[in-house]
């Protein structure tokens, strides 16, 4: 996204365009990348229903992926999720470096 | 009227959406007049008591940003406390007007008047309008207004008048009749409002390296557009009743020598002492500021441009500065102008220390030395304190 100089923006910091909260990438700010098992997930939901970032991608009422264009890495799927062993496993970034 | 009771009475006469009120010390009077008149139908105004100050700004920001006029009061300490969301306030552009009732700020603690808590907000980008006794109070809060809500300034505005002094003293004042006052503040139509769900927009996100500096220059922007604003509101304001406003006041200043540069009430003082000394041959004058924010630098340099000494008055202190807030302004005004004007730093009535004609006075004579002999060493002095280094 092109970012524009201050008089191309609305004054006072005021988004105009509702629901656009997709349109900005968090995901650079992660420590801790969550990691998804398809083989061991359940798919009881509870991680999608728990982030706060609407990170869990889901498809036919099944976990697909997690976005990580948006997910901050709080954790919050990997406490909730059931199965033991996790089928959501926070793994620190600086492991995916060199990827 | 008191200085409070006057700016009450302009309030019930803007009878503002939303007026957010927590006590102070010397601004309570002020919304408890104001309560009175709520309490009494002769306002239909939400008024929303608060259990702090913090609260204060803050639910008047909730206002503001819902597109209400929205108003509250303060002093001191609980400017103090609402310092975070003052800041706020300016940066969401939203064009609430406050009354602040100048108070020393603790500590040691105490109640009357100096100018340490506005002083203190200079930088956080609401207009200040300082007013010189209680009819400026009045006539202030009726432009501020106007200047908040203008499309090229949508900024926040204090209008200050000093505690006890102007506040607490009563003196015969010039009102507008109500119908007045209703077609001079007209309608007020926010451009946004956090309440309205056919046209939905975020106030108040998240604003990091990406936009934040680009959102403070917008305020910027705001600021430079005010100066102009602000006068031709008191032009306007002139033609409907006789009283006009400018950014700053020269009084008998045109050919005056010896200059003193001051606001709130101390100007009046400050103008018989002018007049004495003129009956005696001293060219004396006096600039009373009454827009400190925004600084209108270079009109105030040609202003004082044809004195030989020039007296600062600074109701506060900028601990570890050169002066007070007021003196640094003057001397970055004239700097690059090519006079060469011995400039004084008074610092003077803390904690409502009383400034006296004599006090003032005093500042003169000290002046006159400096006319003659250039800017002495000891250019920042205490007027009126006790002990070494008093004068």
């Amino acid at each position: 996204m092109k970012e524009r100089g201050w008089t191309e923006i609305p004054i006072g910091g005021v988004i105009e365009e509702a629901g656009n909260a997709a349109a900005y990438e968090t995901g650079s700010w992660r420590t801790y990348r969550p990691v998804w098992n398809s083989e061991t997930c359940i798919h009881c939901l509870r991680c999608w229903v728990a982030c706060p970032d609407s990170s869990i991608e889901i498809a036919d009422g099944k976990v697909t992926g997690i976005d990580y264009e948006h997910c901050k890495g709080c954790g919050i799927c990997s406490f909730e999720c059931p199965v033991d062993p996790k089928a959501i496993e926070m793994k620190l970034e600086t492991d995916f470096a060199k990827e | 009227m008191t200085g409070n009771d006057a700016t009450a009475e302009a309030m019930r006469q803007i009878a503002p959406d939303v007026v957010t009120c927590f006590p102070i010390t010397p601004q309570t009077e002020l919304m408890h007049k104001f309560a009175e008149h709520v309490a009494d139908g002769d306002v239909d105004t939400e008024l929303v008591l608060v259990e702090s100050e913090h609260s204060a700004m803050s639910a008047a920001v909730g206002a503001a940003a819902a597109g209400a006029r929205a108003m509250t009061a303060t002093a001191a300490n609980g400017l103090a406390l609402m310092w975070e969301i003052v800041y706020i306030a300016a940066s969401y552009r939203l064009p609430i007007v406050m009354p602040v009732v100048n108070r020393a700020l603790s500590g040691p603690i105490n109640i009357h008047c100096d100018h340490s808590d506005t002083m203190g907000c200079r930088d956080t980008g609401w207009i200040q309008l300082y007013s010189e006794n209680a009819q400026e109070a009045y006539d202030n809060t009726l432009q501020a207004l106007r200047i908040a809500e203008h499309p090229d300034v949508l900024l926040p505005v204090m209008v200050t008048f000093d505690g006890f002094i102007l506040s607490h003293t009563a003196e015969i004042l010039e009102g507008l009749e109500d119908a007045e006052v209703k077609d001079w503040i007209g309608t007020y139509e926010a451009k946004y409002s956090i309440l309205n769900t056919d046209d939905p927009v975020t106030i108040g996100p998240l604003d990091l390296q990406d936009y934040y500096f680009e959102h403070k220059r917008q305020q910027v922007e705001g600021m430079r557009h005010a100066p102009d604003v602000i006068r031709e509101i008191g032009r306007a304001y002139g033609e409907l009743c006789g009283r006009s406003y400018d950014l700053f006041e020269a009084y008998r200043l045109e050919d005056a020598e010896l200059a003193v540069v001051a606001l709130g009430s101390t100007c009046g003082t400050t103008k018989v002492v002018v007049d004495e000394l003129r009956e005696q041959g001293v060219k004396a004058g006096l600039l009373k500021i009454r827009s400190f924010r925004p600084f209108p630098e270079a009109e105030i340099a040609e202003a004082l441009g044809n004195a030989k000494a020039i007296g600062v008055l600074d109701r506060s202190i900028s601990f570890g500065a050169p002066g007070g807030p007021v003196h640094k302004e003057i001397k970055a005004a004239l700097y690059g102008t090519g006079h060469e004007i011995g400039i004084v730093n008074y610092i003077y009535g803390l904690g409502g220390r009383d400034m006296s004609m004599n006090d003032i006075k005093t500042a003169f004579a000290g002046l006159e030395k400096v006319a003659r002999e250039g800017t002495p060493d000891d250019n920042i002095r205490f007027l009126g304190l006790r002990g070494e280094g008093g004068v």
